[in-house]
C-alpha cells in the first residue's frame, strides 16, 4: 500500500485526483460484482471466488482487476457482475459461469447470451445496464455511482469527484450560501416527511444552544424497502460528504449515522467510511485545512421500527429507549439532550453535494414545481421487475408499473398499489395516472413515505392486506399514547374477524371511529398514519368489506376461513397427485376415479391447488359446494 | 421574559412564552382534562385526553394541551363536538387495558364523556389491568427517589409498569405513587399488590 496523503487544501484534493486517475487504464479489462446484501444472499461472495480463482488458473491475476461493488438495485436477477471496458452486465451468476465469462468475454471479446437480461414479454436481451427496460426509464442521480465504486475504497469516490463539493463548500461558501442554494433546490426530506431541507437547516443553525448536531437517519425498517441500505452500503462517502457540508452550513461539529444493526454491510461500509475519511484528512480537525472541525460517530439501532422517527431516533442515541416524545418544538431547535438537531434521511444528505457541485437551479428542473429531483422506491410485489428503480418526481404510477415495472406478472390484473410503507395508503386502479411526489399521494390518502411501493393484483384481497398492515405496526408500536396502542389492538381484533368471517355490521363504523381518533390524536407519526391502509382499504374497496362481513365471501379468495377447495369432475383426470400430497387425506377418490374434497377433514392448506396440472382444483368462496360426484365416477380424459 | 396573547375558547389570555396552553387555560379557569398530567412532572403527552383543537396560520390541527407552548395570536378550542368525540373514543380505548372497575379521575372522565368503558373492551378478550399506562407513578417515582424502583418492560400491547426487582431497595414506601394513580390502581393495602407482574415472578407463581 502507498502512503496516505493527508489532503491539506483543495488544491491537494485535485492532485490526488489528478494521480487517481492518471495510475488507472480504462482500457484494462475489469470485472466488477456487486456484493451488497441481496446479491451477497444470492451468492455474489462464491463468484467472486471463483473469479478469483479462475483468473489465478489462467494467470490472468495481474491483467484483469476484479472490483467490489454496490447495489444497482435489480437484486432479484443478482448476482450481478460487469464485465469492463465492453460494459457488459450478467445477471444471475453462479460460480460455474465464471469460467467461461473469462475465456469467452474478457479473452475473446465474445457475450455469454445466456446471461444477459432476457425481456420476459418479448424474449429480448440487453447487453449493457442501460438498455434494460427496467433501468432505460430512470434517473439515476443518487444511485449511479454505486456501479463505479469500492464501497471500501475511498479513491474511487474522489476520482468521481468526490469531497469537490466539500472543498467548494468550505473554501468558496459561507454556511449562509450553503444553506441559500439548498432552499434553491427547494429539497425535500428523502425520509418521507417531505419537510424542506433548507429551512431545516436554517432552523437549526438559527436556534439557541451549542453544541448542534446533524444527523443521518438510516433506520429503514419497512417490510420489502431497501434503499436507504443500498445507498449507505454502496456509496457511504456520498452520504458522509452531504453531512459534513451540512455540520458546516448549521454550525455542528458532530454528527451521528443512526444505522440498523440489521444491515452489518451498512454498518461496516459507513465505519470504514469514517475512518479513512479521517485518514485523508476529509474528517476530523482542520478539514482540509479550512480550520472547520467535524467528527462523526455511528450508532447502531437495535431494531425498533419507531426509532426511525425523528424523536424516538434522538431519545435512542441518548441512550434511552427509542420512544417518541411530544415535538410541539421541533427536534430542529431541541433535540439530542434538549440541543438543536438536524436530522436527515441518508438519501437527503447524499442529494446535498450534488445540489452544490451543480447548483440548486439545476436541481429544481428535474422532478415537480413542489417535488423537486429523484426520488428512489422499492418497487416490489406482482410486478415482472422488481428492485429499486430511481426516477424524477411526478412519473406517473403507470410508467413506475408498466415501464420500468414491466407491468403485472402473469398477465394479472392490476388491484391496487400501496405506496410510503406499512402506514401507506392502497391507491386503487383509477389514480394510476397519479403524478408520484409528495403532495399528490397525500391527496389521495396515502404517502410519500420511505418509497415502499407494493403493487398488489386481482388476486390480493384488500381486507386481508389491511390486516396484514395493521399487525405489523401493532407489533412495532411502541405503546407509549393511547389512540396507537389501544387503537392498533382493537383495529387488529376487528380486521381479524372479519377476514375470518366473524365481522358484525356495525365494523366498518367501530374502525372509522377508531381511525379517526387515531390519526388524530397519536403522538407520533407511526400513530397517525398506522390507519392509512385501513382507511383506503375501505374508502377504494368498501364492497370487500361489505362482501366479507355480510356474504361471508373472500372474493380474491385469499382469507382462508371463507374459502372452500372443490375439485370439478369434468376436469379432474384422476392423476391422483393432489391426493397423495394432500397432508390431512382430504381429497377422496382413487385410481381412475375422479377425486373429490372431503370438506369435513380439509385445513384449506391449498396444496392441491398448486400440484393440480389441470386446473381442476377450485377455490369457491361465499357459493354454495356442489355435491361430491357418484362413487367410482371415471374421469372425462381429454381430447377423448 | 416575554408575554405572548392567545385565545383559549374566545377568553383572550396573557401569559409567558414557554407555558403550555394546559397550564394558561388552567390559570384563566378553563378546565381541560387529562389522565397522564400531573403539575411538576415533566409533559408526557401520552394519554392524549387532553387534546384541544388550535388554529394557527389559518390551518386548524388537533394537539395535547399539556406539551403544547402557547404562542401569540392561537386560538385555542377546548370542547366541540369534535374534540368530545376523540376523548369519548380515547377513553374506550383506555377501557381495553384498564377494565370498568376504575377509579379516580378515569371514572370521572367516562361519566362525564359518556364514554362505555365495555365498548371496545367487549371485542378483546383479556385480563383488566385497571391501568392505562400514563406513567405518572414513573415519572413521580423518579423525582421522589431521584432513581426509579418502577418502570415500563414490554412494548405496544405488552407494555406494562412494573417494579425493577433489582431496584426494589430503592422504594421508599413513600407512597406517592399509589396517591398520583389516576385509576385507583396501586394500593399499598387490599388483596392485590400493586404491581402484580413482578410479584408474580419474585414469588414464582409466573
Amino acid at each position: 500500500m502507498e502512503t496516505v496523503k493527508c489532503i491539506s487544501s483543495p488544491e491537494d484534493l485535485e492532485k490526488l485526483r489528478q494521480e487517481i486517475i492518471a495510475k488507472r487504464e480504462p482500457s484494462k479489462p475489469s470485472v466488477s460484482v456487486c456484493v451488497s446484501t441481496g446479491c451477497v444472499a444470492l451468492g455474489a461472495w462464491r463468484v467472486m471466488e471463483a473469479f478469483k480463482a479462475e483468473l489465478d488458473k489462467q494467470g490472468l491475476k495481474d491483467e484483469v482487476e476484479i472490483k467490489e461493488t454496490g447495489c444497482l438495485g435489480f437484486c432479484e436477477q443478482g448476482p450481478r457482475v460487469t464485465v469492463y471496458p465492453q460494459e457488459i452486465c450478467y445477471l444471475k451468476v453462479k460460480p460455474e459461469d465464471v469460467p467461461e465469462i473469462v475465456s469467452k468475454t474478457i479473452l475473446e471479446k465474445q457475450i455469454v447470451e445466456r446471461l444477459l437480461y432476457t425481456d420476459r414479454a418479448t424474449g429480448g436481451t440487453a447487453q449493457k445496464l442501460e438498455d434494460i427496460p427496467f433501468y432505460k426509464y430512470q434517473l439515476r442521480l443518487l444511485l449511479e455511482d454505486n456501479a463505479k465504486i469500492d464501497p471500501k475504497n475511498i479513491e474511487d469516490y474522489i476520482a468521481l469527484g468526490g469531497y469537490c463539493a466539500l472543498a467548494k463548500s468550505l473554501f468558496e461558501m459561507t454556511p449562509e450560501r450553503v444553506i441559500e442554494e439548498i432552499k434553491k433546490a427547494n429539497l425535500r426530506g428523502r425520509g418521507g416527511g417531505g419537510f424542506p431541507t433548507g429551512l431545516k437547516w436554517e432552523t437549526t443553525r438559527n436556534a439557541l444552544g451549542e453544541p448542534k448536531y446533524v444527523i443521518v437517519n438510516c433506520d429503514q425498517g419497512d417490510p420489502g424497502a431497501f434503499m436507504d441500505r443500498s445507498l449507505m452500503e454502496g456509496n457511504p462517502h456520498s452520504v458522509l460528504e452531504g453531512l459534513i457540508i451540512g455540520g458546516y452550513a448549521i454550525g455542528a461539529h458532530e454528527g451521528f449515522v443512526y444505522v440498523r444493526e440489521e444491515y452489518p454491510i451498512a454498518v461496516e461500509s459507513i465505519s470504514t467510511a469514517i475512518r479513512q475519511a479521517e485518514e485523508y484528512g476529509l474528517l476530523g480537525e482542520n478539514i482540509m485545512g479550512s480550520g472547520f472541525n467535524f467528527r462523526v460517530k455511528v450508532h447502531r439501532g437495535a431494531g425498533a421500527f419507531v426509532s426511525g422517527e425523528s424523536s424516538a431516533l434522538m431519545t435512542a442515541i441518548e441512550g434511552k429507549v427509542g420512544e417518541p416524545r411530544p415535538k410541539y418544538v421541533h427536534t430542529a431547535v431541541k433535540g439530542i439532550w434538549d440541543k438543536p438537531s438536524c436530522l436527515n434521511n441518508d438519501k437527503t444528505w447524499a442529494t446535498v453535494p450534488l445540489i452544490i457541485l451543480r447548483g440548486g437551479q439545476w436541481f429544481r428542473r428535474i422532478g415537480t414545481e413542489g417535488s423537486s429531483g429523484t426520488m428512489i422506491f422499492s418497487l416490489v410485489g406482482k410486478v415482472n421487475n422488481t428492485g429499486l428503480v430511481e426516477v424524477p418526481m411526478g412519473i406517473t404510477l403507470r410508467d413506475l408499473i408498466y415501464k420500468i415495472g414491466g407491468g403485472i406478472r402473469g398477465g394479472k390484473r392490476f388491484k391496487a398499489v400501496q405506496t410510503g410503507g406499512p402506514s401507506g395508503g392502497l391507491i386503487p386502479e383509477e389514480y394510476l395516472d397519479l403524478p408520484v411526489d409528495f403532495d399528490e399521494l397525500t391527496k389521495v390518502g396515502s404517502m410519500m413515505g420511505s418509497g415502499g411501493m407494493v403493487v398488489m393484483d386481482e388476486d390480493i384481497c384488500m381486507v386481508d392486506t389491511a390486516r396484514y398492515f395493521v399487525d405489523f405496526l401493532l407489533e412495532e408500536s411502541c405503546g407509549k399514547c393511547i389512540p396507537c396502542r389501544e387503537g392498533l389492538r382493537v383495529l387488529s381484533k376487528i380486521l381479524n374477524d372479519v377476514c375470518e368471517g366473524k365481522g358484525k355490521d356495525e365494523d366498518v363504523q367501530t374502525t372509522e371511529d377508531i381511525a379517526e381518533t387515531m390519526r388524530e390524536a397519536s403522538l407520533c407519526a407511526l400513530g397517525q398514519t398506522a390507519a392509512n391502509p385501513v382507511l383506503t382499504s375501505l374508502k377504494y374497496f368498501r364492497d370487500e368489506w361489505e362482501q366479507h362481513i355480510r356474504d361471508k365471501r373472500c372474493s380474491a379468495r385469499v382469507c382462508k376461513a371463507l374459502i372452500n377447495y372443490y375439485i370439478d369432475p369434468e376436469k379432474c383426470q384422476a392423476c391422483l397427485f393432489c391426493l397423495r400430497e394432500c397432508p390431512v387425506g382430504a381429497v377422496q377418490g382413487g385410481k381412475d376415479q375422479v377425486h373429490w374434497v372431503d370438506q369435513e377433514k380439509c385445513v384449506k392448506c391449498g396444496t392441491c391447488y398448486e400440484v393440480c396440472n389441470f386446473d381442476a382444483v377450485k377455490k369457491l368462496s361465499g357459493e354454495p359446494i356442489p355435491p361430491h360426484p357418484p362413487k367410482g365416477m371415471k374421469p372425462v380424459r381429454k381430447g377423448k | 421574559m416575554k408575554i405572548v396573547t392567545l385565545k383559549i375558547d374566545d377568553k383572550e389570555i396573557k401569559t409567558e412564552e414557554g407555558t403550555t396552553i394546559l397550564e394558561a387555560a388552567k390559570r384563566a379557569g378553563v378546565e381541560i382534562p387529562t389522565l397522564c398530567y400531573l403539575e411538576g412532572l415533566e409533559p408526557y403527552g401520552a394519554c392524549r385526553v387532553c387534546s384541544v383543537e388550535i388554529e394557527r396560520r389559518g390551518r386548524s390541527r388537533i394537539v395535547a394541551a399539556c406539551c403544547y407552548p402557547a404562542e401569540e395570536g392561537l386560538k385555542v378550542v377546548t370542547r366541540s363536538p369534535k374534540i368530545d368525540k376523540i376523548r369519548k373514543t380515547i377513553i374506550e380505548l383506555a377501557g381495553v387495558m384498564a377494565g370498568e372497575d376504575v377509579a379516580g379521575e378515569t371514572r370521572a372522565l367516562a361519566s362525564e364523556y359518556h364514554a362505555d368503558l365495555s365498548r371496545f373492551r367487549a371485542r378483546v378478550s383479556m385480563e383488566p389491568t385497571k391501568c392505562i399506562l400514563c406513567g405518572i407513578c414513573v415519572r413521580r417515582c423518579i423525582e421522589a427517589t431521584w432513581d426509579s424502583a418502577i418502570g415500563f418492560i414490554g412494548r405496544g400491547v405488552n407494555r406494562r409498569v412494573v417494579l425493577y426487582p433489582e431496584r426494589a431497595g430503592t422504594c421508599a414506601i413513600c407512597n406517592y405513587c399509589q396517591r398520583v394513580c389516576p385509576t385507583g390502581r396501586i394500593s399499598s393495602t387490599g388483596p392485590d399488590p400493586p404491581f402484580p407482574h413482578v410479584d408474580d415472578v419474585l414469588s414464582g407463581r409466573k
